[in-house]
């Protein structure tokens, strides 16, 4: 029996095709995908990552809402003009708390993994306004609705407890204080911000805006653009050891 | 008339559908009462009447029919069912005129971005998934549903499985559509490249595409035929392999069932390898197997010839299938994924060169002895220089998968031209000839209103094709060079702003190409709608063969 006849068990019967489909477009997926859940090399060991503050978890929501990772990657490439441009490449463990990914595949506009402490808040308070007052030739929109809608304080808690079942290691004072901690970061002279920056080492409370009041989606927006890529230090990070 | 031999009873699945629809009806009665923000309040309104509206249409539909179910054959002749056909085949001219629409829109956002109004709902963030997925999903998407089932009947020679099961399959996408796109609107996205809709959306799509598996395949297994015809084999790989991708990449767990925010189960390195296992074959089983499944049976047809080669077509079917799987991890060169998984993504992706030829060949040379009919017959003409589209971009694909060419080419305007030279050229140019092959056939019209205007969408069309892609290829290349480009004391010689400032003109160029290409589809509107109002009707068509729906 020749292999084409052979190969009329396909033709003649639609569940063994349907079966003999399944097998073949499984392997493919299978071999690339498992490995990167149990291979310990896949993210490296990084000091200094933790969860996003409520604030910086809502600015994300924004800029997934926005649709930002259409026209800004957060993905620094090892070659030698991204690391000069952006400055070190982006590890996997950077972005391993974030559901989703936002790496992003195309940059209309720069990569923003390290754009955090690079600007001051008032540069993105106007340049999220009115991209064209900071930078003429922008062909970014303007989002001026950002700083006048306040953000859903009240489901908060519920944001960061839905992370943790989908894996991000909140605690249970962190869930507990959500609220509280989403005014304390924008607000510094909320009593609650020593409590805060406790339970989120290196977070910075700051009136992001530059205005009074509960916080605004600018607040948020702000606040999670000022922390990216600036939870490892990379003085400390040792690269030989990740090497992979 | 009324000689029914026995009285008439509902059907188990007209009265299971009518109860199911007005339990959703219900359910989205109250999740739209106790939503948590507006989009989904939105949302399940529409989702409320939607569902009324669908237990009206099954109670209507059932008082007005007659006892009997349609027959599955008329005087020993396959009693086709085409409504829900022309119902898919309607609704993907509109969808595409909508998608190509949004596309110009945002095309000439990225040229004058006072475009954007300042205003979140048009903003190019927002618009940008909107038209993806309208031409990906509303216009391909109808394309697909709309002929393969024209395509399992007539091959199959046998009527569609199921009574109402096509028409919810046809209406139940549709809605998914709507759902997605007025979400993307209104910021409702998970922000997954080709995978925006939300959780709740996500889970009407799974439904609605496990009935449209189960009518495709009871339908080819009542076949008269013996063998399954080849085109089946791509529309079977395309439906199973979207179902395996959606279900892959979108586990997600909502905030809260009444709200629209969900989180996805992947997180960082992992979903990003979730995310490009899926987009990458959303190219290539949505947009590549499906609409290989369409050069299979309308080529051949158009030119009345037969397929070129059957060992090639089963060799190339195989290999492209389990090679395509494969290939997700280029979109994620030089990132923090590991280097082996990149790799094999390259291997795998050059590799994918050959059966991509393997069924360009397949649909070119069946032209032998036909090539004559390209002076002569437009449409077809539109269907092999699809072929040929698909050629070069499964030559580009390969290219651009080899790292270093990545590393030029990886998040430029390249990209984008690449993608366009697939979308415009093939998946969009072989669905304009399978519909204007099809509308005559499902109207029972003697041929097209007019051949000179589909002969006007074509050079039209394909002078747009060309011009945004040879924009894209100049923007892309040159933006990626001026990003690396050293000034000779070793400093970087560009800053990011001087290099979008430079696309600026290949932006105007790209906006005109696609305004073209628009104008090509209205043209094809108008023509497919004078063809259904005007056209001579066909003379031998007996009226037994359609019954009245």
């Amino acid at each position: 029996m020749s292999f084409w006849t052979r190969h009329q068990i396909f033709e003649k019967n639609s569940i063994i095709l349907i079966v003999g489909i399944l097998a073949v477009v499984a392997i493919g997926g299978l071999v690339e995908i498992t490995p990167l859940f149990y291979l310990k090399s896949t993210i490296e060991k990084v000091d200094g990552i933790r969860p996003y503050t409520p604030l910086e978890l809502t600015g994300r929501n924004i800029y997934v809402r926005e649709g930002c990772y259409l026209c800004h990657s957060q993905m620094i490439r090892p070659l030698r003009d991204e690391v000069e441009r952006y400055g070190h490449f982006s590890l996997a463990a950077e972005s391993m708390y974030d559901h989703p990914f936002q790496w992003g595949s195309k940059r209309t506009g720069p990569d923003l993994a390290r754009v955090g402490a690079k600007y001051s808040d008032e540069w993105h308070v106007t340049h999220l306004t009115n991209p064209r007052a900071i930078v003429p030739q922008s062909v970014m929109p303007g989002y001026p609705f950002l700083a006048e809608t306040e953000v859903d304080i009240a489901g908060m808690e519920g944001h960061l407890r839905t992370s943790r079942t989908v894996g991000v290691p909140y605690s249970d004072d962190q869930i507990a204080n959500a609220v509280a901690d989403l005014k304390a970061q924008a607000d510094p002279d909320n009593p609650g911000v020593d409590a805060f920056t406790k339970r989120y080492p290196k977070a910075v409370a700051r009136n992001f805006d530059g205005k009074a009041g509960l916080p605004t989606e600018m607040d948020a927006l702000v606040a999670y653009l000022q922390m990216l890529g600036t939870l490892v230090d990379f003085k400390l990070y040792n690269e030989k050891a990740n090497l992979r | 008339m009324s000689q029914a031999p026995n009285a008439k009873t509902m059907t188990t699945g007209e009265s299971g559908l009518t109860l199911v629809f007005a339990a959703a009806a219900f359910l989205c009665m109250i999740a739209a009462a106790k939503a948590l923000d507006a989009p989904f309040a939105f949302h399940a309104s529409l989702g409320a009447a939607a569902s009324l509206a669908a237990v009206f249409a099954i109670l209507n539909r059932y008082y007005d029919r007659p006892a009997a179910l349609p027959p599955q054959e008329i005087n020993g002749r396959p009693n086709y069912n085409m409504a829900p056909i022309k119902f898919a085949a309607v609704a993907s001219v509109f969808w595409g005129i909508a998608g190509f629409l949004v596309g110009l829109i945002i095309a000439c956002q990225l040229a004058w971005p006072a475009l954007n109004f300042d205003l979140p709902w048009i903003s190019f963030g927002r618009l940008r998934p909107l038209h993806t997925s309208a031409v990906i999903f509303a216009f391909g998407g109808n394309v697909l549903i709309a002929t393969s089932f024209y395509v399992v009947q007539k091959t199959c020679r046998a009527r569609l499985a199921g009574d109402l099961a096509p028409w919810f399959v046809v209406l139940g996408y549709n809605f998914f559509i709507l759902i997605a796109g007025t979400g993307y609107l209104l910021g409702v996205t998970q922000s997954k490249e080709y995978a925006e809709p939300e959780w709740y959306a996500d889970h009407w799509l799974t439904i609605v595409w496990v009935v449209y598996l189960l009518v495709f395949l009871m339908t080819l297994v009542k076949r008269k035929e013996p063998h399954i015809f080849v085109a089946n084999w791509f529309y079977l790989a395309f439906i199973v392999t979207i179902a395996v991708l959606h279900l892959g990449n979108n586990p997600a767990l909502p905030v809260s069932v009444f709200g629209s925010k969900s989180y996805i189960a992947w997180g960082g390195v992992q979903d990003a390898m979730f995310q490009w296992w899926y987009g990458h074959n959303a190219v290539g089983f949505f947009l590549t197997a499906g609409f290989l499944a369409i050069m299979y049976y309308f080529i051949p047809k158009r030119a009345e010839r037969p397929i070129y080669s059957y060992r090639l077509s089963i060799i190339h079917f195989w290999a492209l299938i389990f090679l395509y799987i494969w290939a997700g991890p280029h979109h994620l060169h030089y990132t923090a994924l590991p280097d082996w998984a990149q790799t094999l993504g390259m291997t795998f992706s050059i590799m994918l060169w050959m059966p991509s030829w393997g069924g360009m060949i397949n649909g070119l040379m069946t032209l032998s002895g036909a090539w004559d009919k390209l002076r002569t017959d437009p449409v077809l003409r539109m269907l092999v220089v699809s072929v040929a589209f698909y050629g070069m971009s499964t030559f580009e694909g390969p290219l651009m998968s080899i790292k270093v060419v990545n590393s030029l080419s990886h998040y430029t305007d390249w990209t984008i031209g690449h993608v366009h030279a697939g979308a415009l050229g093939w998946v969009g140019f072989v669905s304009f000839g399978a519909l204007y092959c099809l509308v005559p056939w499902l109207w029972d019209r003697k041929g097209l209103y007019s051949l000179k205007l589909v002969n006007w969408h074509f050079w039209i069309a394909t002078i747009g094709i060309v011009l945004y892609i040879s924009a894209m290829w100049v923007s892309g290349i040159l933006q990626g060079l001026m990003w690396r480009a050293y000034t000779s004391l070793g400093f970087l010689e560009y800053s990011f702003i001087e290099t979008v400032e430079a696309m600026h003109p290949f932006y105007i160029i790209r906006a005109a190409g696609g305004g073209l290409f628009l104008i090509g589809s209205l043209i094809m509107a108008y023509n497919l709608w004078m063809t259904v109002r005007a056209g001579e009707a066909e003379v031998q068509a007996p009226a037994a063969l359609q019954p009245a729906e």
